[in-house]
């Protein structure tokens, strides 16, 4: 079964952020709800793209993550940057804190 | 160097107060993302992978010391201590916050700098020469007409909302360093038979997913009728470039399906219109700004000065610095001091705080406070005096900017690819990074000689992949990056687009794929060939054959 979870930018500083349980957006992609299957993820996206969402983030959708012990891991290496910072500065982004 | 009148002024502060309430309204939702959107691009803020990213024009690439000291203190106030300049001349800030972009904004204002045509569907920022008005080669100073093209095309009411955007650029020399053939319009300036400088016209270059090299419109146009003329291009552009597919809007698209004789006759009926309208530009104007871009008080030196080759003659590194980073300056006694941003394994084009800072204080002791940045991603002193040139690559040195690389194999361009770019297909700067370091010996350098890679994280290339000696397409397949090399691509007034060589090489294949190349060209070049033209005389084969074998 595919998993996935929803990501946007943050509207105030273009951070990345992934939609909790508690639906409020994280920056740690473990807090992220998981949806498996098409329904459970048309439905998270949905509740996601809801128009008072407009004024906390920017651009919802979708990824692909692999759950590998106790971390969600997103199976495109693109989406591993976004969870992480640039490869070429490690000092910066999160894989920094 | 050119400076604000009022109008200018008015128009930055405006601006910078406008975008300041859209960005209120924005935060505050009484506007939608989809109708801030193109506001925001049009001040230049864009949204990346990890957070917005601030793009700021430079026009011409020519900076004063307080305008790049400004931009050393953004950095640092506004963002994560560094910039990364671009291949248009222009810099980058990748981690601005949206509420704090108007104060940026301001700060830039204050400098009288903007973000102004660095996005979306207009005439963007202009290019040029690097060495504009010190170049040995140089019929004439470009900039000025630059500026006036500046002034044109700045808000240009008609010229907002064009089928996609727009790049001009501009050589007063014969020996282009501005890639004016892969441009939208590019400028040659040369003389006609009569003696008068003006400029040969070439329209329909361009990179991207569809590559071009730009086909001659006219032979000859005057400077009182460049105005008018770039005008009925760009009305005729307007009006008949397509719009149903993003992809085919471009120019270059517009004239390779009618082509350009069709082209050509559509222009000069418009243009036949307007000639004689307000957009002639009489001797007396031009005069005008000729003179703000008039030369800086040069001494007048002998050319030759005997502390400059003895500190040569005493350091290697000094005179390593000075065979690649230092060109001939048309001032006897003077010098062209290019700032290399590539340190080996560094990454191309990134400059911290303290660096912009650094650069700015030795334009000012040394330069005349004057400034430059390269398209390929560097910068460049201008106006050195020769006797000044050890001093100047001291202090560069101690801070990490005294590279003796300039055009040679480390001397890369990268876009930022998918380390920072929302659109990159894949990573872009650790390539260029393993590349450097593969080649970063500097007497191997020398022994390669010119040589120029050019990568592109994707189909858009932002780093001139098409015109590399050797370019390198970054590629996705099936969620791994790959990356496809074309060899035989040319940017200078020998443009051409590099060909495919084949099958694309994983990440981990791909610098010994460059290595190969590298090391067959040694075997099979003659006495005195670059890269490129042992590749010329040669064509594909040798060359694939290194890459693939019986594959």
């Amino acid at each position: 079964m595919s998993l996935q979870v929803v990501t946007a930018n943050r509207l105030e500083d273009g951070l990345v952020v992934f939609l909790t349980s508690d639906g409020i957006w994280s920056e740690n992609i473990n807090d992220a709800r998981i949806a498996d299957g098409k329904e459970a993820a048309d439905a998270l996206l949905a509740e996601a793209s809801a128009p008072e969402l407009d004024i906390v983030i920017v651009g919802p959708y979708l990824i692909d993550v692999e759950q590998q012990g106790a971390d969600i891991v997103p199976t495109k290496y693109r989406e591993v940057l976004r969870t992480k910072g640039p490869s070429v500065r490690e000092d910066l982004g999160y894989q920094a804190v | 160097m050119y400076r604000y009148d009022d109008f200018d002024r008015q128009l930055v502060h405006e601006r910078t107060e406008q975008f300041r309430e859209q960005v209120k309204r924005r935060l505050a939702g009484d506007i939608t993302e989809e109708q801030f959107r193109p506001l925001r691009l049009m001040n230049g803020v864009y949204l990346q992978l990890h957070a917005y990213m601030l793009r700021v024009a430079v026009p011409y690439g020519t900076l004063r010391a307080d305008q790049l000291r400004q931009l050393g203190m953004i950095a640092r106030v506004y963002d994560k201590g560094y910039g990364h300049f671009t291949t248009r001349q222009n810099i980058q800030y990748n981690w601005p916050k949206l509420d704090e972009i108007p104060d940026a904004l301001l700060d830039l204002a204050k400098v009288e700098m903007h973000a102004i045509q660095t996005s979306g569907n207009c005439i963007r920022n202009t290019t040029t020469d690097q060495y504009a008005g010190a170049a040995a080669d140089e019929i004439e100073d470009p900039r000025p007409y630059c500026e006036l093209i500046r002034q044109w095309s700045t808000f240009h009411p008609e010229f907002t909302y064009l089928p996609r955007k727009f790049k001009i650029a501009v050589t007063g020399s014969p020996n282009d360093r501005a890639a004016v053939k892969v441009h939208d319009i590019g400028l040659r300036m040369h003389q006609n038979d009569a003696g008068e400088t003006g400029f040969e016209v070439m329209v329909g270059g361009g990179l991207g997913r569809t590559p071009f090299v730009g086909k001659t419109i006219r032979d000859f146009i005057g400077k009182n009728d460049l105005f008018s003329y770039l005008e009925a291009i760009l009305r005729v552009y307007n009006r008949f470039g397509r719009r149903d597919n993003k992809y085919k809007a471009r120019i270059k698209i517009l004239v390779h399906e009618e082509g350009i004789d069709k082209i050509r006759e559509l222009v000069e009926e418009e243009w036949a219109q307007i000639k004689d309208g307000s957009l002639r530009v009489d001797d007396a104007e031009i005069a005008h700004y000729i003179e703000q871009f008039a030369p800086p008080a040069f001494e007048a030196l002998f050319d030759d000065d005997a502390d400059f080759e003895r500190h040569k003659s005493e350091n290697r590194r000094f005179a390593n610095w000075v065979r690649s980073n230092v060109i001939e300056h048309k001032q006897s006694g003077y010098a062209i001091a290019n700032v290399s941003l590539k340190p080996i394994g560094g990454i191309p084009g990134d400059a911290t705080d303290t660096q912009m800072e650094l650069v700015a204080d030795l334009s000012e002791k040394y330069s005349f406070g004057d400034v430059r940045v390269t398209h390929e991603q560097n910068l460049v002193l201008p106006h050195v005096k020769k006797a000044d040139l050890f001093a100047v690559w001291s202090e560069l040195d101690k801070a990490n900017l005294g590279t003796a690389n300039l055009g040679y194999v480390t001397d890369i361009i990268s876009c930022p690819g998918l380390d920072y770019c929302a659109l990159a297909t894949a990573r872009s700067i650790p390539l260029s990074q393993r590349i450097s370091e593969r080649f970063g010996d500097l007497d191997r350098q020398h022994d390669i000689g010119e040589l120029k890679i050019k990568i592109s994280g994707c189909i858009n290339a932002c780093g001139h992949h098409h015109v590399g000696h050797i370019g390198i397409l970054g590629l996705d397949k099936r969620g791994k990056e790959f990356y496809q090399i074309t060899l035989g691509g040319d940017a200078s007034q020998d443009a051409s687009i590099g060909k495919i060589a084949g099958a694309g090489f994983s990440e981990a294949e791909v610098v010994d794929a460059i290595e190969s190349l590298v090391t067959k060209y040694i075997d099979i070049r003659e006495s005195g060939e670059r890269f490129i033209d042992t590749y010329r005389r040669v064509g594909m084969d040798p060359f694939k054959e290194v890459l693939y074998g019986d594959r």
